[in-house]
C-alpha cells in the first residue's frame, strides 16, 4: 500500500493533534490559581471574637450554601416566614442583601474568586444589590 | 355521502360540540374556569385596602405616595411611557370603573385621579396562568406575592391581569436606578420580568403599615387591614362607608376598595 503525498498528510496530522491538545497542553503548563476567598471585611473584623461566625458552620456552607439559600428563598416567599433559626436556635433574618452581604460585603473577593474558578454564574446579582467594594482588612 | 348520512353527521357533530363544556367539566372539573377559589381555612387573614379618594386634595398627595412605593421598591422611571413600570399609579374615573361612566358624571368626579395598585384579588387571574408559580396566592395573608427568580417573561400574567397591575421590564430598571434613586435594602429586578405591587410584604413582615399607607397618615386617606376580621378599621371604614371595587362583575373580588362620596 502505498500513501500518496504522505508527507502533506503526516504533517496536517501532526498540526490538527497538536491544535487540538493545545489547550490541554496549556492549560498544564498554567494550573489556574487556587481560589482563596477573603472573610476580612471590615464588618467582620469588628465583630467579637466570638460571633465571627456564618450562620451556620464554616464547612456546611462551604459546600452547600447555594442548597441552603435556596431554601431560604422558598421559606421567606412561599411560606412568608422570613426569621430562620440556626442549629444554634440563633434567630436570623432571611436575607441575601441585608444578612449575607452585611458581614460579606467583598462580593468580588467572597463570592467572585470561587465562582470564577469553577466558572459558574449564577444571577443573584442580576437583581441583588452589591454592596459598594471596600477596601478589605488585614 | 346521501343526504340521510350527512345529516346524521352534522346532527353528532352539534350534538358533540353543545355538550364540550359538559364533557371538560366531566372529564377535568374545574379545567375551563378562569380562577379557583383558594382552599378555606379558619383564622386566616386577608389584607385589603381602602382609598377614601376625597381625602387626596391635589396632585402632590398622589405623588407622596407613589414616591414613598416606588423609592424604597427600587421602581424605575423611565420617563417613557412604552418602557413604564407602575406598582401605583392614577388614572380617570372611566378607566376606574369602566361599565359605570356616562355623559353626565359630576365633573369633580370625572376629572378626579384615582389611585390604582395591584388588587391582590381572592380569586386572581395572574396566578391562574402563570406556567411556573411565579405569581402565586399566599392562603395566610390573602397576598398576591412574586418569586421574581422564577418568572420567565412570558406576559400571561399581564394579559390576564384585567386592572393592568402589572408591568414588563422591557430595560435593564438599573440603567436609571443609580446612586441616590436606588435602595440598597431593597432588590432591583432584572430585564425580562414582570413586576407589581406586593402590598408591601418586606414591611409587613416588620409589622409596618405599606408605605403608600404611611404616607397618607393623619389624613384618612388610606386603610389597611384585615378584612376577615370583623373588628379591624377596614371594615369600619366599609361599614360607615359606601364603597366601590373595580371591575366586580369579573368576579375576582379585589380587596382594593374605593370611598367615592364627598368628591
Amino acid at each position: 500500500m502505498k500513501l500518496y503525498d504522505g508527507g502533506k498528510i503526516i504533517t496536517g496530522l501532526v498540526i490538527f493533534v497538536g491544535l487540538m491538545l493545545s489547550p490541554f497542553i496549556l492549560g498544564m503548563a498554567k494550573p489556574g490559581e487556587k481560589p482563596d476567598p477573603k472573610t476580612d471585611t471590615p464588618e467582620i473584623q469588628e465583630m467579637e471574637e466570638k460571633d465571627r461566625k456564618c450562620v451556620e458552620p464554616k464547612e456546611f456552607m462551604r459546600t452547600s450554601h447555594m442548597v441552603f439559600i435556596d431554601s431560604w428563598r422558598d421559606q421567606a416567599l412561599r411560606d412568608g416566614d422570613r426569621v430562620y433559626e440556626n442549629s444554634e436556635g440563633k434567630e436570623i433574618d432571611i436575607s441575601l442583601q441585608n444578612t449575607c452581604m452585611k458581614c460579606h460585603s467583598n462580593k468580588k473577593k467572597f463570592c467572585d474568586e470561587c465562582h470564577n474558578y469553577m466558572a459558574v454564574k449564577p444571577y443573584c446579582w442580576d437583581c441583588h444589590i452589591v454592596p459598594e467594594e471596600k477596601e478589605g482588612g488585614v | 355521502m346521501d343526504r340521510r348520512q350527512f345529516l346524521k353527521m352534522a346532527g353528532l357533530t352539534s350534538l358533540i360540540s353543545l355538550g364540550g363544556f359538559t364533557t371538560v367539566e366531566l372529564i377535568r372539573p374545574g379545567l375551563l374556569d378562569a380562577s379557583e377559589p383558594p382552599a378555606a381555612a379558619p383564622g386566616v387573614k386577608r389584607l385589603a385596602m381602602v382609598i377614601d379618594v376625597s381625602k387626596f386634595r391635589s396632585e402632590a398627595a398622589y405623588k407622596k405616595s407613589i414616591e414613598a412605593c416606588h423609592k424604597i421598591h427600587n421602581v424605575p422611571d423611565f420617563r417613557n411611557p412604552k418602557d413604564e413600570i407602575k406598582w401605583l399609579w392614577t388614572e380617570k374615573y372611566e378607566n376606574t370603573f369602566p361599565g359605570t361612566e356616562h355623559p353626565f358624571v359630576k365633573d369633580s368626579v370625572k376629572e378626579k385621579p384615582f389611585l390604582l395598585m395591584c388588587n391582590h384579588c381572592q380569586y386572581p387571574p395572574c396566578v391562574r396562568v402563570c406556567p411556573t408559580k411565579a405569581t402565586y396566592k399566599r392562603e395566610f395573608d390573602g397576598l398576591v406575592a412574586m418569586d421574581y427568580h422564577r418568572c420567565i417573561g412570558c406576559r400571561f400574567c399581564m394579559a390576564a391581569c384585567p386592572y393592568g397591575a402589572r408591568s414588563f421590564n422591557w430595560r435593564d430598571p438599573r440603567e436609571v436606578l443609580k446612586d441616590e434613586r436606588l435602595d440598597r435594602e431593597f432588590p432591583t429586578r432584572t430585564k425580562g420580568v414582570v413586576e407589581k405591587c406586593n402590598f408591601c410584604v418586606e414591611r409587613l413582615a416588620k409589622d409596618l403599615i405599606p408605605a403608600c399607607v404611611e404616607a397618607q397618615e393623619g389624613t384618612g386617606a388610606m386603610f389597611f387591614g384585615d378584612i376577615d376580621d370583623p373588628g379591624s378599621e377596614v371594615r369600619e371604614v366599609l361599614r360607615t362607608n359606601y364603597t366601590l371595587r373595580r371591575k366586580p362583575g369579573l368576579g375576582t373580588q379585589p380587596n382594593a376598595y374605593y370611598i367615592i362620596g364627598g368628591v
